[in-house]
């Protein structure tokens, strides 16, 4: 078992190096075979069949990148089977690193929670893997792309498997690096390589407190064995719990994005489609709120932290469900959305449900990825990212349409879809902590214990407005996308097969995910919860869509009035960073660059021109006359022979 | 006959020589100078083997040293001022300043 999660990582792993180096020399040992290909399939169906030949098998980087990931996909999912029928931890270690102080394993680790996010990573990469392969066949860069691709996807998976947090942290700071290359894919414009490093450096900040979580929380243990630290957590002393949880907070807010530290996410849309949605739905984002999954008994032993992160979540899930509203750019909703979803997992975290929040993860996986790349469709189709482009898709282009009609409901929450269910075990286990009763299971309730009731009546309440929000923008994003007047231009069609069958088949999860959770008594959603999120929610969208209603020309949007451009940039938070740190640290910056110049290089140049200088006074005496020298020697004679005579 | 009057006759002989070494400019006559400083140095050797009574003779027996090696020297010293006159024409020691910094200057002053 443990066995093959480790294959199942390393393959990606292994993929993004062959295809890096050898890409695209398997390219033209495969052209021949292209050839012999395109030569044998002269009769039926020739023209498809050439089509593939000519594609498909030549495409030395796209092979090297979808094969492995399928394979993975594979092992993921035998995995997550035998855990499901054998529901128990299995680990393994490859080797002990001693390291002089606390010493790390290398080693896995898998539970029901990492084998099922495991296989929804490997299903979103493979998804957006062979949807890259038609999005990016024109890129001349593609195979350094895919490479990229693979290595987040394996950077990912160790995350999700890691047994150590050492190990969990190398794979957490993959993803970052990874994450900054594939946003910054277009470097040449200057916008998308600002983009880029602002993503990096970011998260890095996060990942700073990160990294000091782990060592307060090994060092508390004194391991950083995953299950050691977790079983050592209720006996550590209050302060290293809270202190180690709240410094793992920082991390995760940066890597998922939410409220101080989600500032690089609506930026980060600067990257090829197909990334964001493999950042938004599977990888990078979905890591924060994993990690805190993952060390959950860690978290519960410190209610404080979990409180803290009830109030980032509630200030993220409404502010950018806020600033999605008035967003213009397609891409840029789907981001503010995901800081916003992401905040409601943060909250089901907050509130006590790690099997809510997992489940909103696994839901927003399948969702997110799915609107990502049918956007990916869409702005192929139209050339623009902007909704002002749009408008009138859903003749010509009924697969999208439809299958992002599925995760427009996932995301707002619309019953047969995911979406209504996993948010609804969220507002339902926060409505159990605010009361603090167990009405629900044993579990949830001894889940809940400590955790104060204020965090559970925030969530909820700001749930409930964000499910009123989140319905509005998804109805005014999909109403304009795909409905009134044509404002593309005539030739819009739909997006080649390659693109289109994995947007299609992410549609059957978005739709299909929720009713899983029937089987659970966590996850089964709750009557009373559900009527009372289902009317916010259709206040919202049936709000929108009235005022739409009266003039399907217009953007519903106008209705903000004067709070839209101030939504539009996302509360200037961005404005305010730049005041508060951004000013700053240049003016510290430019401050330190003189303080070299002056101080640092002056010091040395002035060394270096004293010793020229006095090298100039001694230089003057040696004028090549041999008689000079020699009258000098002379009165040294003298000199010494008078001195001692008279000091003698 | 006292001592006074070989180490006078020495100390003029070997100022005499300084003077010609620092003073002169014809390389052949700086050579000159620096045997009259050579001998100098060879009476006041003798003389004062004389004055101790040395029984070895150390003195003059250094005295036949310097003889030789100052013989040597010339020697040497001629060749070298008869290839410098070859080469450059001249003898001047002031104007053979190849070796000092601005020699290009020193040349043409």
């Amino acid at each position: 078992m443990i066995v093959l999660a480790a294959v199942a990582v390393l393959l990606p792993f292994a993929a993004a190096f062959i295809g890096m180096i050898f890409g695209h020399t398997i390219s033209h040992l495969l052209t021949p075979l292209a050839r012999r290909l395109r030569r044998a399939a002269p009769g039926a169906s020739a023209g498809r069949a050439r089509g593939l030949a000519r594609r498909l098998p030549a495409n030395g980087p796209a092979l090297v990148a979808v094969l492995p990931i399928a394979a993975s996909t594979v092992l993921t999912a035998v995995i997550a089977v035998a855990q499901w029928q054998d529901p128990k931890a299995r680990t393994g270690t490859l080797t002990l690193v001693q390291t002089g102080g606390v010493p790390f394993g290398v080693g896995l680790d898998v539970d029901g929670l990492s084998a099922v996010v495991a296989l929804m990573v490997c299903c979103v990469a493979l998804a957006v893997q062979i949807y890259s392969v038609a999005y990016m066949r024109d890129d001349p860069r593609y195979s350094s792309y895919a490479a990229f691709i693979s290595l987040f996807t394996a950077a990912m998976l160790l995350v999700v498997l890691s047994g150590d947090l050492l190990v969990l942290y190398v794979g957490w700071e993959v993803m970052g690096v990874c994450s900054y290359f594939l946003i910054g894919h277009y470097w040449h414009d200057r916008a998308t390589s600002r983009a880029a490093v602002k993503a990096f450096l970011v998260t890095r900040l996060g990942d700073v407190g990160f990294l000091f979580g782990i060592f307060v929380l090994g060092m508390g243990a004194h391991s950083f064995n995953l299950r050691t630290v977790l079983a050592h957590a209720p006996t550590m002393s209050h302060t290293t719990i809270v202190a180690g949880t709240l410094l793992l907070l920082c991390g995760v807010a940066g890597k998922s994005a939410q409220f101080p530290l989600h500032t690089w996410l609506p930026d980060a849309m600067a990257g090829p489609t197909p990334v964001s949605a493999l950042i938004h739905a599977a990888t990078m984002v979905a890591a924060g709120i994993y990690v805190v999954a993952r060390l959950y008994p860690a978290f519960l032993s410190a209610p404080d932290s979990l409180a803290v992160l009830g109030v980032i979540a509630a200030i993220s899930m409404l502010g950018a469900a806020l600033a999605a509203l008035a967003q213009e750019d397609l891409k840029r909703v789907l981001a503010y959305s995901t800081i916003s979803q992401l905040a409601y997992m943060a909250g089901g975290l907050a509130v006590g449900t790690r099997d809510g929040a997992l489940f909103h993860l696994l839901a927003h996986g399948a969702f997110k990825a799915l609107l990502f790349l049918g956007a990916g469709c869409v702005i192929v189709a139209v050339g623009s990212t902007m909704l002002g482009a749009m408008g009138g898709l859903r003749i010509a282009m009924p697969v999208t349409f439809w299958s992002m009609t599925a995760g427009f409901a996932a995301l707002a929450g619309l019953p047969p879809a995911s979406g209504f269910f996993s948010k609804d075990t969220i507002l339902s286990q926060a409505w159990h902590t605010a009361q603090r009763q167990g009405e629900g299971s044993a579990a949830v309730a001894q889940q809940a214990h400590g955790i104060p009731a204020w965090t559970g009546w925030l969530v909820l309440i700001v749930g409930l407005v964000t499910a009123t929000v989140t319905a509005a923008y998804a109805t005014r994003t999909w109403l304009v996308a795909f409905f009134g007047e044509r404002r593309s231009p005539a030739n819009v069609r739909e997006a080649p097969g390659l693109m289109r069958w994995p947007v299609a088949a992410l549609a059957v999860p978005a739709l299909v995910l929720g009713f899983l959770g029937l089987g659970s008594d966590h996850l089964r959603p709750e009557p009373g919860m559900a009527v009372v999120s289902l009317l916010f929610v259709l206040a919202g969208g049936g709000g929108v869509f009235l005022v739409w209603n009266r003039d399907p020309a217009q953007d519903p949007v106008r209705l903000l009035g004067p709070v839209r451009p101030l939504l539009l940039d996302g509360f200037r938070v961005d404005a305010v960073y730049g005041v508060l740190v951004v000013r700053p640290v240049l003016a510290l910056a430019r401050l330190v660059v003189r303080a070299d110049e002056r101080v640092v290089d002056a010091a040395v140049e002035g060394t270096g021109r004293g010793a020229r200088g006095l090298g100039g006074v001694l230089r003057r005496t040696e004028n090549g006359n041999p008689q000079t020298y020699i009258s000098g020697v002379l009165a040294g004679v003298v000199i010494i022979v008078l001195a001692v005579v008279v000091l003698t | 006959m006292h001592l006074i009057y070989p180490v006078v006759i020495a100390a003029l002989l070997f100022s005499v020589g300084v003077y010609g070494v620092l003073a002169r400019r014809n390389a052949i006559l700086v050579l000159m100078s620096v045997e009259l400083m050579l001998n100098a140095v060879n009476l006041n050797l003798v003389v004062f083997d004389m004055r101790w009574a040395d029984r070895l003779h150390g003195g003059q027996v250094l005295t036949l040293f310097v003889i030789v090696l100052a013989a040597a020297e010339v020697g040497l010293g001629l060749a070298l001022v008869l290839l410098i006159y070859r080469n450059r024409r001249t003898v001047d020691v002031d104007r053979l300043r190849t070796l000092g910094e601005h020699e290009q200057e020193g040349a043409r002053q």
